[in-house]
């Protein structure tokens, strides 16, 4: 008699890659239409995240209606620069290359006690003090491009790379984007080199957060459904990795919210007062 | 044959004139097709994700049956009924709910107001922190025949369809509002969900199944369409496009549900094997 067995169920990672690419070149055309812009700014790393969100943004709004900027630093390795080129070729995008080594050595000069790590994060608010000086000069909305994995685990600088009002990364794993990545045609030499924030020299992301995106993302995504421990252990993952992710996410919670403010009254906003983002009433 | 149309539209936030101005654009592209029964998403006039703003944006059910007289009588010659969900602000208690309502333009007005029972407060949804509940399912008589309305999470569990039929609905009318959620396959999860649903709920009690489901992005979460007419026998009619407007055109003939039924007598079943079951029903229910 013939056996059937049947496959076991469980999280799927794994996405329809043509069809997330439709769903967010809506998302891009949509957000942008009802606040009034039809052009986006992109600033390209030379990163897959950065790569994925210009392919995505020439897609919806068409590359003549996308700016790419490159916001190197001395410090920042060439092939970051070669890499957004390449991007910005790829989609048809003209890329402006902007220098921001004066703002951060001028801050670097009246504060030598600067740190790599600090400088680090001075170089990502300077990229966006130029994103958002642009944006107002283009009349262009600035787009953001992280990703899910790094959000959770606050793998960014705190109103630096976040910054921009709309993201359409933000809700897919590291491995998602690298899918999606290949489905938009970002060139192999950008999906395929280690991710690097590239904010100081040598820098790359798995070995500053101490385990690989393919495991992290397995257990970010059994850990937010609330799978525990055990569970996540038995699909092959060690206790140590699982203990890195929570820890990652529990101290970071904060960089995913907005200030805190004292609550004194019952229209406090966003604990009384609550009205979607998109809200707006018609006035007479 | 009563040729239904489903409107799949995307509303501006907050927007309630523009929307039903843009209502009447798309009843004015409907004339030459003729329908006599047009069925328009869940929250239509405001859209769906309001908070707290349900207080600014509500209408009262009269606020809605002029503005859709006025709009009935610039657009559309001769009587034309509509199923419409909007926030409902009950005039006597000041309760807020997320309704659906028939109207017979052109002619009774009012016909039936549904007040949706089961509001979504998980995850994404917040339903009922801003909304009172509705307490109850009927079905009513249109000038066409038979007819329950249902919204969104209400038609989820399968009861409220099974109630809608034991009623004698042969339409039910699903007015919903669904993010998209579930990128897996070509389709997203919540609408092949959706298309499941409602292949099923038609088959099992011999129903048509009429699904107008809204679209547009609201803030980040993307309404996916995916409207559809089911027949009886649970096979899709039509089916529109997800994310995207458009008009979904179908012919209702009512006249099929009897033989449909016959030869598969399950809602008949129902009504003899009920009775046997009323008790341990009672029982359960009265246990939760």
């Amino acid at each position: 008699m013939r056996k059937v067995y049947g496959v076991p169920g469980g999280e799927v990672l794994e996405l329809d890659y043509p069809a997330v690419a439709d769903y967010l070149t809506r998302f891009l055309e949509a957000e942008l239409a009802w606040r009034g812009y039809q052009k986006a700014l992109v600033a390209v790393s030379g990163g897959v995240d950065s790569a994925t969100t210009l392919a995505l943004a020439a897609r919806a709004l068409g590359p003549e209606n996308v700016h790419a900027l490159a916001l190197p630093h001395a410090e920042s390795a060439s092939e970051s620069l070669e890499h957004a080129r390449m991007a910005a070729e790829a989609f048809g995008v003209d890329l402006e290359v902007i220098d921001i080594t004066p703002m951060v050595e001028g801050y670097a000069g009246v504060r030598p006690d600067l740190t790599p790590y600090r400088k680090g994060n001075v170089k990502a608010r300077a990229r966006m003090i130029v994103l958002f000086d642009l944006s107002m000069a283009y009349r262009a909305l600035p787009l953001g491009t992280g990703n899910k994995t790094e959000r959770l685990f606050g793998y960014f600088t705190w109103h630096g790379d976040d910054a921009p009002p709309i993201n359409p990364l933000g809700d897919l794993y590291k491995t998602q984007v690298w899918g999606l990545a290949e489905e938009l045609g970002v060139p192999e030499a950008i999906r395929k080199k280690p991710p690097t924030a590239d904010l100081v020299p040598g820098q790359t992301d798995e070995a500053d957060l101490g385990l690989s995106y393919r495991r992290a993302d397995v257990i970010l995504e059994h850990y937010l459904k609330g799978y525990p421990d055990a569970y996540i252990e038995a699909l092959g993952y060690r206790p140590e990795e699982i203990r890195r992710v929570k820890e990652l996410v529990n101290r970071t919670h904060f960089k995913r919210h907005l200030p805190t403010v004292a609550v004194v009254s019952t229209t406090a906003i966003h604990e009384f007062y609550l009205r979607p983002l998109d809200f707006r009433i018609e006035l007479p | 044959m009563v040729r239904h149309a489903v409107l799949q539209l995307a509303p501006e936030k907050g927007q309630v004139r523009r929307n039903l101005a843009r209502l009447e654009a798309a009843l004015l592209e409907l004339a030459e097709d003729g329908p006599q029964v047009v069925v328009v998403p869940e929250a239509y006039p405001t859209g769906y994700f309001l908070q707290g703003g349900v207080r600014e944006l509500a209408l009262t059910v009269d606020e809605l049956a002029e503005a859709l007289d006025d709009l009935h009588r610039r657009a559309w010659e001769g009587p034309l009924d509509l199923v419409i969900g909007f926030y409902e602000k009950d005039e006597q208690s000041g309760d807020y709910f997320n309704t659906a309502a028939y109207f017979e333009l052109g002619g009774r007005g009012l016909v039936h107001r549904h007040r949706k029972v089961f509001l979504p407060t998980y995850g994404v949804f917040d339903e009922e922190r801003y909304l009172s509940r509705g307490h109850g399912v009927r079905a009513f008589d249109t000038r066409f025949g038979r007819a329950a309305i249902l919204i969104c999470e209400d038609f989820w569990h399968s009861i409220t369809s099974t109630l809608a039929a034991l009623d004698g609905a042969e339409v039910i009318y699903v007015p919903s509002a669904s993010p998209a959620r579930g990128f897996s396959g070509p389709r997203p999860a919540n609408v092949e969900r959706w298309r499941q649903l409602a292949m099923s709920v038609a088959a099992e009690h011999g129903v048509y199944v009429v699904l107008a489901s809204l679209v547009g992005f609201e803030a980040g979460k993307g309404m996916s369409g995916g409207s559809l007419v089911a027949s009886p026998e649970g096979r899709i009619l039509a089916q529109a496009p997800v994310f995207e407007e458009a008009l979904l055109v179908a012919d209702l003939d009512l006249a099929r549900i009897p033989p449909v039924r016959y030869d598969n007598p399950m809602l008949a079943d129902l009504k003899s094997g009920l009775p046997i079951l009323w008790n341990d029903l009672r029982r359960v229910v009265e246990g939760l």
